[in-house]
């Protein structure tokens, strides 16, 4: 088997080296011995890469503005994703940017990829904090490889999020799951080679690690 | 649905886990990083480190120590005490660290709280804010903000400055009760109480836990949505399962994921 290349885009946004160890952890136990996780700021590794991983924490014009920063990285993303059709995952900040624009401060445009707005989390409770900080479970949409053989719903395992604000996909149908707080909350969406998590992957313990592995496994 | 978190927190001083962590079998109770494998492992729902380091210089010593825990602990890790800029800010979260707890600095500047959350988002700003009950039994309860271990006192109201630093951002709030820290009689439900209804965001309790029920009632009485304790966990009074089992019988929603 050839070796198969993950590119974590490093765009100067939080902590990614927790990410690309997790990724790590995930393709030792899932025995995918074949698989180099690389840290990169360099489109053209992006390009040419076999998965691309955009991770972000922080405000979406920030973020946008980093992602942007980095010469040719959106081009290079989109050829791996669009013209390759290599699996892509963004998490928390970085699925949202997947969406048309974001709504957080200023309007933001984004990456368009999963047709809808990244709008502020009103919970019908008032009572219910904001941001949706810590471990919320999976209630899934439609079944998604990405979340095969994860035990998802009330009883299920949990995921860590932290967000203030939460992409509301156009078509339901990008929508693989949502969590409850106070009202659903989009948790992960998808579509064709593409998917996205609010929650991080990489903080969710046996869960995440799961996920992990099965972006790894990923055909679509 | 959304659960209540547990937070063990350790003191840590150059590098070292302050009195120890007498509990399960680690190679070393002194190293943070072991302890945090362990609590990862035992089903904590995040992790505080607290540096009280006296020397700005020998930072790098936990810079590692954060670093290390990151790769080892899929799990949220907050680390607080002595940062005072958006560099230091900036260097924690690069070393791992997922929230940044900040407290003096706070006080004596809260549009620092505001730099924080523009550049690095209101999720990883917390703010810890350790207060006294300076009211007569009698009185109306009013609180004021200590510095210092509790020994300096501001004259800020801590209700006031809770309003203050969320409307600069911070994503979080931390309030230690100064008169019930280390105390083992329980948090002050009432001080708890006050701050979470006087905000939106979530509030952790923490500051004299001494049993389980104190961790329940800082929930169910004081409105918190995560609990924060040391000495139980850190001497082997209680694991953090227990604590999640005997809060799950009281009726809160707890992870009991294995």
């Amino acid at each position: 088997m050839s070796v198969e290349t993950v590119a974590i885009i490093d765009y100067g946004s939080g902590n990614l080296h927790s990410a690309a160890k997790a990724f790590e952890r995930a393709a030792r136990e899932a025995g995918l011995d074949a698989t180099r996780i690389v840290l990169t700021d360099e489109a053209e590794t992006v390009a040419r890469a076999d998965r691309v991983v955009l991770p972000g924490v922080g405000a979406y014009a920030d973020c946008r503005r980093g992602l942007d920063a980095v010469p040719g990285m959106v081009e290079a993303m989109t050829h791996a994703a669009h013209a390759r059709g290599r699996p892509f995952l963004g998490i928390c900040v970085g699925m949202q940017l997947l969406a048309t624009r974001g709504l957080e401060y200023d309007t933001t445009p984004g990456l368009g990829w999963i047709p809808g707005d990244v709008g502020p989390i009103q919970p019908s409770d008032p009572g219910l904090k904001v941001p949706h900080m810590g471990w919320n479970t999976l209630q899934v949409d439609r079944e998604h490889a990405l979340l095969a053989d994860i035990p998802t719903g009330e009883g299920g395992l949990h995921a860590y999020f932290v967000h203030s604000y939460a992409l509301s996909p156009e078509r339901s149908e990008d929508r693989v799951a949502h969590s409850d707080y106070g009202g659903a909350v989009t948790a992960m969406v998808a579509r064709d080679n593409v998917a996205g998590t609010q929650f991080h992957p990489e903080k969710s313990q046996h869960l995440g690690l799961a996920l992990l592995a099965n972006f790894l496994r990923w055909r679509p | 649905m959304l659960k209540t978190r547990i937070i063990p927190c350790l003191d840590v001083k150059d590098g070292r886990v302050v009195k120890g962590v007498q509990f399960l079998e680690l190679r070393d109770a002194g190293d943070p990083v072991e302890a945090a494998k362990a609590y990862d492992a035992a089903g904590a729902d995040e992790l505080c480190f607290l540096d009280i380091t006296a020397s700005h210089e020998d930072r790098g010593t936990l810079l590692d120590v954060v670093s290390r825990t990151a790769e080892a602990c899929f799990m949220p890790l907050t680390v607080g005490g002595g940062i005072r800029t958006v560099a230091d800010i900036r260097t924690l979260l690069l070393a791992g660290a997922d929230k940044v707890s900040i407290n003096t600095a706070a006080v004596n500047d809260p549009d620092f709280v505001a730099r924080g959350a523009e550049k690095f988002g209101s999720q990883c700003i917390v703010v810890a804010i350790d207060a006294k009950r300076t009211s007569a039994p009698d009185a109306p309860p009013q609180w004021q903000i200590f510095t210092h271990g509790g020994r300096k006192p501001t004259g800020i109201d801590a209700i006031a400055f809770a309003r203050t630093v969320t409307a600069r951002g911070a994503g979080e709030l931390l309030v230690t009760s100064m008169d019930r820290d280390g105390m083992r009689s329980g948090y002050d439900i009432g001080l708890t109480r006050a701050i979470a209804d006087a905000v939106s965001v979530p509030v952790i309790a923490s500051g004299g836990v001494g049993g389980l029920d104190d961790l329940v009632a800082g929930v169910r009485d004081g409105g918190a949505s995560a609990v924060l304790a040391a000495s139980i966990f850190h001497f082997g009074q209680h694991t953090v399962s227990e604590a999640k089992a005997h809060m799950a019988a009281a009726g809160l929603s707890m992870r009991l994921d294995p």
